[in-house]
Protein backbone atom coordinates (compact mmCIF):
# COMPACT_ATOMS: atom_id res chain seq x y z
CA UNK A 1 0.00 0.00 0.00
CA UNK A 2 1.05 3.60 -0.42
CA UNK A 3 1.46 5.03 3.04
CA UNK A 4 2.07 8.57 1.81
CA UNK A 5 -1.39 8.69 0.27
CA UNK A 6 -3.11 7.74 3.48
CA UNK A 7 -5.29 10.51 4.85
CA UNK A 8 -6.28 10.65 8.52
CA UNK A 9 -8.39 7.61 9.33
CA UNK A 10 -8.02 6.02 5.93
CA UNK A 11 -5.50 3.47 4.75
CA UNK A 12 -5.45 5.43 1.48
CA UNK A 13 -5.02 3.82 -1.92
CA UNK A 14 -4.55 0.07 -1.74
CA UNK A 15 -3.61 -2.50 -4.34
CA UNK A 16 -4.86 -6.08 -4.20
CA UNK A 17 -2.21 -8.78 -4.49
CA UNK A 18 -2.39 -12.40 -5.57
CA UNK A 19 -0.66 -15.31 -3.89
CA UNK A 20 -0.45 -18.52 -5.90
CA UNK A 21 -0.32 -21.88 -4.10
CA UNK A 22 1.00 -25.00 -5.86
CA UNK A 23 0.64 -27.36 -2.94
CA UNK A 24 -2.62 -29.34 -3.42
CA UNK A 25 -5.14 -28.90 -0.64
CA UNK A 26 -7.58 -31.56 0.44
CA UNK A 27 -11.05 -30.18 1.03
CA UNK A 28 -13.63 -31.21 3.61
CA UNK A 29 -15.82 -32.64 0.84
CA UNK A 30 -13.08 -35.14 -0.08
CA UNK A 31 -12.02 -33.45 -3.30
CA UNK A 32 -8.63 -31.85 -3.81
CA UNK A 33 -7.72 -28.47 -5.26
CA UNK A 34 -4.44 -29.03 -7.11
CA UNK A 35 -3.52 -25.37 -6.97
CA UNK A 36 -5.26 -22.11 -6.18
CA UNK A 37 -4.89 -18.36 -5.99
CA UNK A 38 -5.81 -16.12 -3.09
CA UNK A 39 -6.34 -12.42 -3.69
CA UNK A 40 -5.69 -10.26 -0.64
CA UNK A 41 -4.95 -6.77 0.60
CA UNK A 42 -2.83 -5.67 3.54
CA UNK A 43 -2.96 -2.49 5.58
CA UNK A 44 -0.16 -1.37 7.90
CA UNK A 45 3.23 -2.99 8.39
CA UNK A 46 4.29 -6.32 9.85
CA UNK A 47 6.65 -5.89 12.83
CA UNK A 48 10.00 -7.68 13.08
CA UNK A 49 8.71 -10.46 15.31
CA UNK A 50 5.76 -11.09 12.99
CA UNK A 51 3.37 -10.77 15.93
CA UNK A 52 1.17 -7.80 15.04
CA UNK A 53 -0.90 -9.34 12.26
CA UNK A 54 -4.69 -9.32 12.23
CA UNK A 55 -6.73 -11.50 9.90
CA UNK A 56 -10.07 -10.23 8.65
CA UNK A 57 -12.47 -13.02 7.63
CA UNK A 58 -15.24 -11.86 5.34
CA UNK A 59 -18.91 -12.75 5.42
CA UNK A 60 -21.30 -14.10 2.77
CA UNK A 61 -20.87 -11.42 0.14
CA UNK A 62 -17.59 -9.91 1.28
CA UNK A 63 -14.16 -9.95 -0.32
CA UNK A 64 -10.58 -8.79 0.14
CA UNK A 65 -11.27 -5.09 -0.31
CA UNK A 66 -12.06 -4.18 3.31
CA UNK A 67 -10.50 -0.72 3.61
CA UNK A 68 -9.22 2.22 1.58
CA UNK A 69 -9.84 2.76 -2.10
CA UNK A 70 -8.38 1.25 -5.25
CA UNK A 71 -8.62 4.55 -7.13
CA UNK A 72 -8.94 8.05 -5.68
CA UNK A 73 -12.24 8.50 -7.52
CA UNK A 74 -13.81 5.24 -6.23
CA UNK A 75 -17.31 6.07 -5.05
CA UNK A 76 -17.01 3.95 -1.91
CA UNK A 77 -14.12 2.61 0.18
CA UNK A 78 -13.75 -1.05 1.23
CA UNK A 79 -16.62 -2.79 3.04
CA UNK A 80 -15.20 -2.36 6.56
CA UNK A 81 -13.52 1.01 6.13
CA UNK A 82 -15.59 2.31 9.04
CA UNK A 83 -13.54 0.15 11.41
CA UNK A 84 -10.17 -0.39 9.68
CA UNK A 85 -7.59 2.35 9.28
CA UNK A 86 -5.06 4.47 11.16
CA UNK A 87 -6.59 5.49 14.49
CA UNK A 88 -9.68 3.35 13.86
CA UNK A 89 -10.59 0.37 16.11
CA UNK A 90 -8.67 -2.05 13.87
CA UNK A 91 -5.71 0.27 13.77
CA UNK A 92 -3.44 -0.03 10.73
CA UNK A 93 -0.84 2.20 12.41
CA UNK A 94 -0.31 -0.52 15.04
CA UNK A 95 -1.23 -3.70 13.20
CA UNK A 96 -0.54 -5.48 9.95
CA UNK A 97 -4.04 -6.23 8.71
CA UNK A 98 -4.65 -8.98 6.18
CA UNK A 99 -7.95 -9.18 4.31
CA UNK A 100 -8.50 -11.81 1.67
CA UNK A 101 -11.07 -13.13 -0.74
CA UNK A 102 -11.81 -16.70 0.30
CA UNK A 103 -11.51 -19.50 -2.24
CA UNK A 104 -14.89 -20.16 -3.79
CA UNK A 105 -15.35 -16.38 -3.96
CA UNK A 106 -15.80 -14.34 -7.10
CA UNK A 107 -13.39 -11.46 -6.63
CA UNK A 108 -10.21 -12.99 -7.98
CA UNK A 109 -9.46 -15.94 -5.71
CA UNK A 110 -9.93 -19.41 -7.18
CA UNK A 111 -13.65 -20.09 -7.40
CA UNK A 112 -16.55 -20.96 -9.69
CA UNK A 113 -15.71 -18.18 -12.17
CA UNK A 114 -11.99 -19.01 -12.50
CA UNK A 115 -10.54 -21.56 -14.89
CA UNK A 116 -10.35 -25.20 -13.87
CA UNK A 117 -6.87 -26.19 -15.14
CA UNK A 118 -8.10 -29.72 -15.85
CA UNK A 119 -10.83 -28.65 -18.27
CA UNK A 120 -9.54 -25.27 -19.43
CA UNK A 121 -13.02 -23.88 -18.73
CA UNK A 122 -14.50 -22.00 -15.80
CA UNK A 123 -15.37 -24.29 -12.86
CA UNK A 124 -18.91 -22.97 -12.50
CA UNK A 125 -21.22 -25.38 -10.67
CA UNK A 126 -18.49 -28.05 -10.55
CA UNK A 127 -16.44 -26.04 -8.07
CA UNK A 128 -16.19 -28.11 -4.87
CA UNK A 129 -18.65 -27.32 -2.10
CA UNK A 130 -16.62 -25.75 0.69
CA UNK A 131 -16.79 -25.67 4.46
CA UNK A 132 -15.48 -23.02 6.85
CA UNK A 133 -12.51 -25.22 7.65
CA UNK A 134 -11.41 -25.15 4.00
CA UNK A 135 -11.21 -21.38 4.23
CA UNK A 136 -9.32 -21.56 7.51
CA UNK A 137 -6.86 -24.07 6.01
CA UNK A 138 -6.21 -21.89 2.96
CA UNK A 139 -6.00 -18.75 5.10
CA UNK A 140 -3.29 -20.54 7.07
CA UNK A 141 -1.32 -21.16 3.88
CA UNK A 142 -1.50 -17.43 3.18
CA UNK A 143 -0.37 -16.74 6.75
CA UNK A 144 2.74 -18.87 6.20
CA UNK A 145 3.42 -17.26 2.82
CA UNK A 146 3.30 -13.80 4.44
CA UNK A 147 5.74 -14.78 7.21
CA UNK A 148 3.23 -14.34 10.02
CA UNK A 149 4.18 -16.31 13.12
CA UNK A 150 0.94 -15.94 15.03
CA UNK A 151 -2.16 -13.81 14.47
CA UNK A 152 -2.55 -11.16 17.14
CA UNK A 153 -6.23 -11.58 16.33
CA UNK A 154 -8.55 -13.25 13.88
CA UNK A 155 -11.67 -11.13 13.40
CA UNK A 156 -14.89 -11.88 11.58
CA UNK A 157 -18.53 -10.86 11.46
CA UNK A 158 -21.35 -13.29 10.65
CA UNK A 159 -19.91 -16.08 8.45
CA UNK A 160 -16.53 -14.46 9.14
CA UNK A 161 -17.07 -15.02 12.86
CA UNK A 162 -17.60 -18.71 12.16
CA UNK A 163 -14.21 -18.82 10.44
CA UNK A 164 -12.61 -17.01 13.38
CA UNK A 165 -14.04 -19.57 15.83
CA UNK A 166 -12.92 -22.44 13.58
CA UNK A 167 -9.40 -20.98 13.65
CA UNK A 168 -9.45 -21.08 17.46
CA UNK A 169 -10.25 -24.81 17.39
CA UNK A 170 -8.21 -25.96 14.39
CA UNK A 171 -5.03 -23.99 15.05
CA UNK A 172 -5.18 -23.01 18.72
CA UNK A 173 -1.53 -21.93 18.86
CA UNK A 174 -1.80 -19.67 15.83
CA UNK A 175 -3.93 -16.88 17.29
CA UNK A 176 -3.90 -14.86 20.51
CA UNK A 177 -7.39 -13.44 20.19
CA UNK A 178 -10.58 -14.39 18.41
CA UNK A 179 -13.11 -11.63 17.78
CA UNK A 180 -16.55 -12.94 16.85
CA UNK A 181 -19.12 -10.36 15.77
CA UNK A 182 -22.82 -11.04 15.11
CA UNK A 183 -22.24 -14.74 14.61
CA UNK A 184 -23.49 -18.12 15.86
CA UNK A 185 -22.36 -21.63 16.78
CA UNK A 186 -24.62 -22.84 13.98
CA UNK A 187 -27.52 -21.55 11.92
CA UNK A 188 -31.09 -21.97 13.07
CA UNK A 189 -33.74 -23.67 10.92
CA UNK A 190 -35.14 -20.22 10.13
CA UNK A 191 -31.75 -19.09 8.86
CA UNK A 192 -31.34 -22.16 6.66
CA UNK A 193 -34.86 -21.58 5.36
CA UNK A 194 -33.99 -18.05 4.21
CA UNK A 195 -30.86 -19.35 2.50
CA UNK A 196 -32.87 -22.02 0.72
CA UNK A 197 -35.31 -19.42 -0.62
CA UNK A 198 -32.32 -17.48 -1.94
CA UNK A 199 -30.95 -20.58 -3.67
CA UNK A 200 -34.33 -21.53 -5.11
CA UNK A 201 -34.65 -18.03 -6.56
CA UNK A 202 -31.37 -18.61 -8.39
CA UNK A 203 -32.27 -22.15 -9.53
CA UNK A 204 -35.60 -20.88 -10.88
CA UNK A 205 -33.96 -18.35 -13.19
CA UNK A 206 -34.13 -19.74 -16.76
CA UNK A 207 -30.59 -18.44 -17.26
CA UNK A 208 -29.24 -20.68 -14.49
CA UNK A 209 -28.65 -23.69 -16.81
CA UNK A 210 -27.95 -26.02 -13.89
CA UNK A 211 -25.14 -23.75 -12.80
CA UNK A 212 -23.30 -23.78 -16.14
CA UNK A 213 -24.61 -20.42 -17.30
CA UNK A 214 -21.19 -19.06 -18.27
CA UNK A 215 -21.06 -21.75 -20.99
CA UNK A 216 -24.20 -20.11 -22.40
CA UNK A 217 -22.81 -16.62 -22.11
CA UNK A 218 -25.49 -15.54 -19.61
CA UNK A 219 -25.94 -15.08 -15.86
CA UNK A 220 -29.01 -15.76 -13.69
CA UNK A 221 -29.18 -12.08 -12.85
CA UNK A 222 -32.86 -12.01 -11.96
CA UNK A 223 -32.61 -14.99 -9.64
CA UNK A 224 -29.48 -13.71 -7.91
CA UNK A 225 -31.05 -10.26 -7.53
CA UNK A 226 -34.13 -11.81 -5.94
CA UNK A 227 -31.93 -13.92 -3.64
CA UNK A 228 -30.18 -10.76 -2.52
CA UNK A 229 -33.47 -8.94 -1.94
CA UNK A 230 -34.65 -11.69 0.40
CA UNK A 231 -31.29 -11.75 2.15
CA UNK A 232 -31.20 -7.99 2.45
CA UNK A 233 -34.50 -7.86 4.34
CA UNK A 234 -33.12 -10.30 6.88
CA UNK A 235 -30.02 -8.15 7.40
CA UNK A 236 -32.13 -5.12 8.35
CA UNK A 237 -34.50 -4.70 11.26
CA UNK A 238 -38.14 -3.71 11.12
CA UNK A 239 -37.36 -0.51 12.98
CA UNK A 240 -34.34 0.23 10.78
CA UNK A 241 -36.49 -0.10 7.64
CA UNK A 242 -39.16 2.06 9.23
CA UNK A 243 -36.58 4.77 9.92
CA UNK A 244 -35.01 4.55 6.50
CA UNK A 245 -38.09 4.18 4.29
CA UNK A 246 -41.26 4.32 6.29
CA UNK A 247 -44.15 4.20 3.83
CA UNK A 248 -42.59 6.90 1.69
CA UNK A 249 -43.36 6.76 -2.00
CA UNK A 250 -40.78 6.89 -4.74
CA UNK A 251 -43.37 7.60 -7.42
CA UNK A 252 -47.15 8.05 -7.67
CA UNK A 253 -49.67 8.96 -5.01
CA UNK A 254 -52.87 7.68 -3.46
CA UNK A 255 -55.07 10.57 -4.58
CA UNK A 256 -58.57 9.54 -5.60
CA UNK A 257 -59.00 9.54 -9.30
CA UNK A 258 -55.37 8.91 -10.25
CA UNK A 259 -54.14 5.78 -11.93
CA UNK A 260 -50.47 6.66 -11.67
CA UNK A 261 -48.42 3.66 -10.62
CA UNK A 262 -47.39 3.72 -6.99
CA UNK A 263 -43.94 2.62 -5.91
CA UNK A 264 -42.76 2.60 -2.31
CA UNK A 265 -39.21 3.71 -1.51
CA UNK A 266 -38.48 0.33 0.03
CA UNK A 267 -39.44 -1.48 -3.20
CA UNK A 268 -37.19 0.70 -5.27
CA UNK A 269 -34.34 0.35 -2.76
CA UNK A 270 -34.54 -3.44 -2.64
CA UNK A 271 -34.67 -3.76 -6.43
CA UNK A 272 -31.69 -1.44 -6.72
CA UNK A 273 -29.74 -3.52 -4.17
CA UNK A 274 -30.64 -6.72 -6.00
CA UNK A 275 -29.59 -5.23 -9.32
CA UNK A 276 -26.26 -3.85 -8.16
CA UNK A 277 -25.45 -7.07 -6.37
CA UNK A 278 -26.27 -9.36 -9.28
CA UNK A 279 -24.03 -7.28 -11.55
CA UNK A 280 -20.96 -7.86 -9.40
CA UNK A 281 -21.55 -11.21 -7.72
CA UNK A 282 -21.54 -14.75 -9.03
CA UNK A 283 -24.59 -16.97 -8.45
CA UNK A 284 -22.54 -20.16 -7.94
CA UNK A 285 -20.46 -18.37 -5.30
CA UNK A 286 -23.68 -17.24 -3.62
CA UNK A 287 -24.93 -20.84 -3.53
CA UNK A 288 -21.57 -22.06 -2.22
CA UNK A 289 -21.38 -19.40 0.50
CA UNK A 290 -24.95 -19.97 1.72
CA UNK A 291 -24.29 -23.71 1.89
CA UNK A 292 -21.09 -23.16 3.87
CA UNK A 293 -23.20 -21.10 6.29
CA UNK A 294 -25.86 -23.81 6.53
CA UNK A 295 -23.34 -26.61 7.03
CA UNK A 296 -21.34 -24.85 9.72
CA UNK A 297 -21.74 -26.37 13.17
CA UNK A 298 -18.82 -25.54 15.42
CA UNK A 299 -19.35 -28.44 17.82
CA UNK A 300 -20.42 -31.17 15.36
CA UNK A 301 -17.20 -33.12 15.68
CA UNK A 302 -16.91 -32.37 19.40
CA UNK A 303 -19.86 -34.54 20.50
CA UNK A 304 -22.19 -31.62 19.69
CA UNK A 305 -20.86 -30.02 22.85
CA UNK A 306 -19.71 -26.39 22.36
CA UNK A 307 -18.06 -26.41 25.81
CA UNK A 308 -15.95 -29.42 24.85
CA UNK A 309 -15.23 -27.77 21.49
CA UNK A 310 -14.00 -24.54 23.08
CA UNK A 311 -11.90 -26.46 25.61
CA UNK A 312 -9.54 -26.99 22.64
CA UNK A 313 -9.04 -23.25 22.16
CA UNK A 314 -6.13 -21.39 23.74
CA UNK A 315 -6.91 -17.81 22.74
CA UNK A 316 -9.00 -15.11 24.38
CA UNK A 317 -12.34 -14.11 22.92
CA UNK A 318 -14.34 -10.99 22.33
CA UNK A 319 -17.94 -11.60 21.29
CA UNK A 320 -20.24 -8.80 20.12
CA UNK A 321 -23.88 -8.80 19.08
CA UNK A 322 -26.46 -6.18 18.12
CA UNK A 323 -29.84 -5.77 19.78
CA UNK A 324 -31.91 -5.53 16.58
CA UNK A 325 -30.10 -8.34 14.74
CA UNK A 326 -32.64 -11.14 14.30
CA UNK A 327 -30.68 -13.08 11.67
CA UNK A 328 -27.82 -13.66 14.14
CA UNK A 329 -29.63 -12.64 17.30
CA UNK A 330 -27.88 -11.73 20.58
CA UNK A 331 -29.18 -15.04 21.97
CA UNK A 332 -26.95 -16.88 19.47
CA UNK A 333 -23.93 -14.88 20.63
CA UNK A 334 -24.78 -15.60 24.25
CA UNK A 335 -24.64 -19.32 23.42
CA UNK A 336 -21.05 -18.76 22.27
CA UNK A 337 -20.25 -16.75 25.40
CA UNK A 338 -21.81 -19.27 27.79
CA UNK A 339 -19.92 -22.14 26.18
CA UNK A 340 -16.69 -20.16 26.50
CA UNK A 341 -17.35 -19.37 30.17
CA UNK A 342 -18.09 -23.03 30.90
CA UNK A 343 -14.94 -24.01 29.03
CA UNK A 344 -12.98 -21.60 31.22
CA UNK A 345 -11.82 -19.49 28.28
CA UNK A 346 -11.21 -15.76 28.78
CA UNK A 347 -14.14 -13.95 27.16
CA UNK A 348 -15.64 -10.50 26.98
CA UNK A 349 -19.08 -9.83 25.57
CA UNK A 350 -21.07 -6.78 24.63
CA UNK A 351 -24.62 -6.47 23.35
CA UNK A 352 -24.58 -3.30 21.31
CA UNK A 353 -27.74 -1.20 21.10
CA UNK A 354 -28.26 -0.72 17.36
CA UNK A 355 -31.16 -0.22 14.99
CA UNK A 356 -29.74 -1.65 11.81
CA UNK A 357 -30.16 -5.38 12.33
CA UNK A 358 -27.45 -7.75 11.19
CA UNK A 359 -25.91 -5.04 9.00
CA UNK A 360 -25.08 -3.09 12.19
CA UNK A 361 -21.71 -4.81 12.27
CA UNK A 362 -20.66 -2.77 9.23
CA UNK A 363 -22.16 0.56 10.28
CA UNK A 364 -20.90 3.36 12.49
CA UNK A 365 -21.93 2.97 16.11
CA UNK A 366 -20.16 4.75 18.98
CA UNK A 367 -20.43 1.98 21.53
CA UNK A 368 -19.35 -0.72 19.05
CA UNK A 369 -16.42 1.45 18.02
CA UNK A 370 -15.31 2.08 21.60
CA UNK A 371 -15.62 -1.50 22.75
CA UNK A 372 -13.89 -3.03 19.75
CA UNK A 373 -11.26 -0.29 19.91
CA UNK A 374 -10.62 -0.80 23.64
CA UNK A 375 -10.20 -4.53 23.14
CA UNK A 376 -7.82 -4.18 20.21
CA UNK A 377 -5.86 -1.50 22.07
CA UNK A 378 -5.40 -4.07 24.82
CA UNK A 379 -4.04 -6.54 22.25
CA UNK A 380 -1.61 -3.86 21.06
CA UNK A 381 -0.42 -3.48 24.65
CA UNK A 382 0.09 -7.25 24.98
CA UNK A 383 2.12 -7.69 21.83
CA UNK A 384 4.07 -4.54 22.67
CA UNK A 385 5.15 -6.23 25.89
CA UNK A 386 6.15 -9.40 24.05
CA UNK A 387 8.06 -7.71 21.23
CA UNK B 1 -9.54 2.91 46.01
CA UNK B 2 -12.72 1.91 47.80
CA UNK B 3 -11.92 0.62 51.25
CA UNK B 4 -13.82 -2.64 50.83
CA UNK B 5 -11.55 -3.47 47.92
CA UNK B 6 -8.62 -3.50 50.33
CA UNK B 7 -10.23 -6.05 52.60
CA UNK B 8 -11.29 -8.60 49.99
CA UNK B 9 -7.95 -9.78 48.50
CA UNK B 10 -6.94 -11.56 51.72
CA UNK B 11 -9.83 -14.01 51.24
CA UNK B 12 -8.91 -14.84 47.66
CA UNK B 13 -6.71 -17.84 46.88
CA UNK B 14 -3.94 -17.25 44.34
CA UNK B 15 -4.59 -18.59 40.80
CA UNK B 16 -8.25 -19.26 41.63
CA UNK B 17 -11.25 -18.52 39.43
CA UNK B 18 -13.15 -15.42 40.45
CA UNK B 19 -16.50 -14.10 39.22
CA UNK B 20 -17.38 -10.50 40.06
CA UNK B 21 -21.08 -9.62 39.75
CA UNK B 22 -21.63 -5.97 38.97
CA UNK B 23 -17.89 -5.47 38.57
CA UNK B 24 -18.06 -1.77 37.64
CA UNK B 25 -14.84 -0.53 36.07
CA UNK B 26 -13.11 -3.80 36.97
CA UNK B 27 -10.66 -2.31 39.49
CA UNK B 28 -11.20 -5.09 42.03
CA UNK B 29 -10.61 -7.85 39.49
CA UNK B 30 -7.63 -5.96 38.12
CA UNK B 31 -6.18 -5.79 41.65
CA UNK B 32 -6.84 -9.51 42.19
CA UNK B 33 -5.26 -10.33 38.82
CA UNK B 34 -2.13 -8.42 39.79
CA UNK B 35 -1.88 -9.49 43.42
CA UNK B 36 -3.21 -13.03 43.19
CA UNK B 37 -2.98 -14.01 39.54
CA UNK B 38 -6.63 -14.96 39.53
CA UNK B 39 -8.55 -15.98 36.43
CA UNK B 40 -11.22 -13.33 36.66
CA UNK B 41 -14.50 -12.61 34.94
CA UNK B 42 -16.71 -9.61 35.52
CA UNK B 43 -20.43 -9.25 34.89
CA UNK B 44 -21.61 -5.74 34.16
CA UNK B 45 -24.48 -4.01 32.41
CA UNK B 46 -23.22 -0.43 32.01
CA UNK B 47 -21.55 0.15 28.62
CA UNK B 48 -19.04 2.69 29.95
CA UNK B 49 -17.99 0.40 32.79
CA UNK B 50 -17.66 -2.46 30.29
CA UNK B 51 -15.25 -0.41 28.18
CA UNK B 52 -13.28 0.56 31.29
CA UNK B 53 -13.00 -3.11 32.28
CA UNK B 54 -11.60 -3.95 28.87
CA UNK B 55 -9.14 -1.05 29.09
CA UNK B 56 -8.16 -2.29 32.56
CA UNK B 57 -7.39 -5.74 31.16
CA UNK B 58 -10.40 -7.34 32.80
CA UNK B 59 -12.65 -9.76 30.94
CA UNK B 60 -16.24 -8.72 31.23
CA UNK B 61 -19.54 -10.12 30.02
CA UNK B 62 -22.60 -7.93 29.56
CA UNK B 63 -25.43 -9.49 31.52
CA UNK B 64 -28.31 -8.29 33.67
CA UNK B 65 -28.09 -9.83 37.15
CA UNK B 66 -31.84 -9.34 37.55
CA UNK B 67 -32.43 -11.80 34.70
CA UNK B 68 -30.71 -14.64 36.52
CA UNK B 69 -27.40 -16.46 36.36
CA UNK B 70 -28.60 -19.79 34.98
CA UNK B 71 -25.80 -19.74 32.38
CA UNK B 72 -23.26 -20.36 35.16
CA UNK B 73 -22.73 -23.92 36.31
CA UNK B 74 -22.72 -25.14 39.92
CA UNK B 75 -19.37 -24.66 41.68
CA UNK B 76 -17.78 -23.37 38.50
CA UNK B 77 -15.96 -20.53 40.29
CA UNK B 78 -13.80 -20.59 43.42
CA UNK B 79 -15.11 -17.23 44.58
CA UNK B 80 -18.09 -15.16 43.52
CA UNK B 81 -17.91 -11.51 44.53
CA UNK B 82 -20.56 -8.85 44.61
CA UNK B 83 -19.53 -5.45 45.86
CA UNK B 84 -22.10 -2.71 46.35
CA UNK B 85 -24.65 -4.26 44.02
CA UNK B 86 -26.86 -6.19 46.47
CA UNK B 87 -29.01 -3.15 47.25
CA UNK B 88 -29.67 -2.49 43.55
CA UNK B 89 -31.13 -5.92 42.79
CA UNK B 90 -34.79 -6.74 42.33
CA UNK B 91 -34.48 -9.98 44.34
CA UNK B 92 -31.24 -9.81 46.35
CA UNK B 93 -31.92 -13.08 48.19
CA UNK B 94 -32.25 -15.02 44.95
CA UNK B 95 -28.98 -13.64 43.65
CA UNK B 96 -27.27 -14.66 46.91
CA UNK B 97 -28.64 -18.20 46.40
CA UNK B 98 -27.23 -18.18 42.88
CA UNK B 99 -23.85 -16.90 44.08
CA UNK B 100 -23.61 -19.74 46.59
CA UNK B 101 -24.56 -22.23 43.89
CA UNK B 102 -21.93 -20.96 41.42
CA UNK B 103 -19.10 -20.25 43.85
CA UNK B 104 -17.45 -22.36 46.51
CA UNK B 105 -17.22 -19.18 48.58
CA UNK B 106 -18.69 -15.72 48.17
CA UNK B 107 -17.95 -12.18 49.22
CA UNK B 108 -20.78 -9.65 49.51
CA UNK B 109 -20.44 -5.99 50.40
CA UNK B 110 -23.23 -3.48 50.86
CA UNK B 111 -23.82 -0.04 52.35
CA UNK B 112 -25.09 -0.43 55.90
CA UNK B 113 -28.39 1.38 56.26
CA UNK B 114 -28.16 0.86 60.03
CA UNK B 115 -25.35 3.42 60.29
CA UNK B 116 -26.06 6.05 62.92
CA UNK B 117 -26.10 8.86 60.33
CA UNK B 118 -28.96 7.17 58.44
CA UNK B 119 -30.84 6.65 61.66
CA UNK B 120 -30.16 10.20 62.76
CA UNK B 121 -31.16 11.67 59.36
CA UNK B 122 -34.41 9.74 59.29
CA UNK B 123 -35.10 10.51 62.95
CA UNK B 124 -34.22 14.18 62.71
CA UNK B 125 -35.65 15.05 59.28
CA UNK B 126 -38.25 12.35 58.91
CA UNK B 127 -37.03 11.88 55.36
CA UNK B 128 -35.00 9.27 53.50
CA UNK B 129 -31.29 9.90 54.07
CA UNK B 130 -29.37 11.69 51.33
CA UNK B 131 -25.64 11.99 51.81
CA UNK B 132 -22.37 12.08 49.89
CA UNK B 133 -22.29 8.32 50.31
CA UNK B 134 -25.91 7.81 49.21
CA UNK B 135 -26.53 10.79 46.98
CA UNK B 136 -29.89 9.79 45.46
CA UNK B 137 -33.43 10.80 46.15
CA UNK B 138 -35.82 8.01 47.11
CA UNK B 139 -37.56 8.10 43.72
CA UNK B 140 -34.53 7.92 41.45
CA UNK B 141 -32.16 5.80 43.47
CA UNK B 142 -30.76 2.60 41.95
CA UNK B 143 -30.58 1.34 45.54
CA UNK B 144 -33.98 -0.27 45.89
CA UNK B 145 -33.24 -2.82 48.64
CA UNK B 146 -31.32 -1.23 51.48
CA UNK B 147 -30.54 -3.42 54.46
CA UNK B 148 -28.61 -3.25 57.70
CA UNK B 149 -25.88 -5.47 59.09
CA UNK B 150 -28.47 -7.14 61.30
CA UNK B 151 -30.87 -7.65 58.39
CA UNK B 152 -28.17 -9.37 56.35
CA UNK B 153 -27.18 -11.66 59.21
CA UNK B 154 -30.82 -12.56 59.78
CA UNK B 155 -31.09 -13.56 56.12
CA UNK B 156 -27.94 -15.67 56.42
CA UNK B 157 -29.36 -17.41 59.49
CA UNK B 158 -32.67 -18.03 57.77
CA UNK B 159 -30.93 -19.54 54.72
CA UNK B 160 -28.35 -21.46 56.78
CA UNK B 161 -25.56 -19.53 55.10
CA UNK B 162 -22.22 -19.83 56.92
CA UNK B 163 -20.47 -16.54 57.66
CA UNK B 164 -16.75 -17.31 57.43
CA UNK B 165 -15.68 -13.79 58.25
CA UNK B 166 -17.12 -10.32 58.28
CA UNK B 167 -16.07 -6.79 58.91
CA UNK B 168 -17.38 -3.28 58.59
CA UNK B 169 -15.58 -0.28 57.27
CA UNK B 170 -16.18 3.21 58.56
CA UNK B 171 -15.05 6.52 57.24
CA UNK B 172 -11.39 6.15 58.23
CA UNK B 173 -8.71 4.02 56.68
CA UNK B 174 -8.39 1.97 59.90
CA UNK B 175 -11.23 0.16 61.59
CA UNK B 176 -12.08 1.97 64.80
CA UNK B 177 -13.06 0.34 68.09
CA UNK B 178 -16.56 1.73 67.65
CA UNK B 179 -16.96 -0.05 64.32
CA UNK B 180 -15.67 -3.27 65.82
CA UNK B 181 -17.91 -3.08 68.86
CA UNK B 182 -21.06 -1.74 67.19
CA UNK B 183 -20.81 -2.60 63.49
CA UNK B 184 -24.48 -1.97 62.75
CA UNK B 185 -24.22 1.53 64.18
CA UNK B 186 -20.80 2.63 62.94
CA UNK B 187 -20.14 0.50 59.86
CA UNK B 188 -20.59 2.39 56.59
CA UNK B 189 -19.86 -0.61 54.41
CA UNK B 190 -20.39 -4.21 55.48
CA UNK B 191 -18.19 -6.94 54.04
CA UNK B 192 -19.21 -10.60 54.37
CA UNK B 193 -17.28 -13.71 53.46
CA UNK B 194 -19.86 -16.49 53.17
CA UNK B 195 -20.31 -20.06 52.03
CA UNK B 196 -23.11 -22.60 51.94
Amino acid sequence: MSVHLATAGSVGIVKPQTQHFDQPIELACGRTLENYDIVYETYGALNKSGSNAILICHALSGHHHAAGKHHPDDRKPGWWDEYIGPGKPIDSSQFFIVSLNNIGGCHGSTGPTTINPQTGKAWQHDFPILRCRDWVNTQRELMKALGIVQWAAVIGGSLGGMQAMRWALEYPDDLRHCIVIASALKLSAQNIAFNEIARQAIYADPNFHNGYYLDHGVTPKKGLGLARMVGHITYLSENGMKQKFGRNLKTGNFGIGTEEEVEFQVESYLRYQGNVFSDRFDANTYILMTKALDFFDLAREYNDDPVYAFSHAKCSFLVLSFTSDWRFAPARSREIVNALISAGRPVSYGEIEADFGHDAFLIHNDRYRHMLGAYIERIAGEIGQCA
Amino acid sequence: MRLDLQVIPKWIVAHSRVLDLGCGDGKLLQTLQHQKNVNGLGIEIDPDYINQCIANGVNVVEQDLNKGLKNFKDNSFDTVLMTHALQTLRYPHRVIDEMLRIGKQCVVTFPNFGHWRCRWYLGQHGRMPVSKFMPYNWYDTPNIHFCTVKDFEALCAQKHIKILDSTVIGHGSQQSLFEKRWPNLFGVTAVYHITK
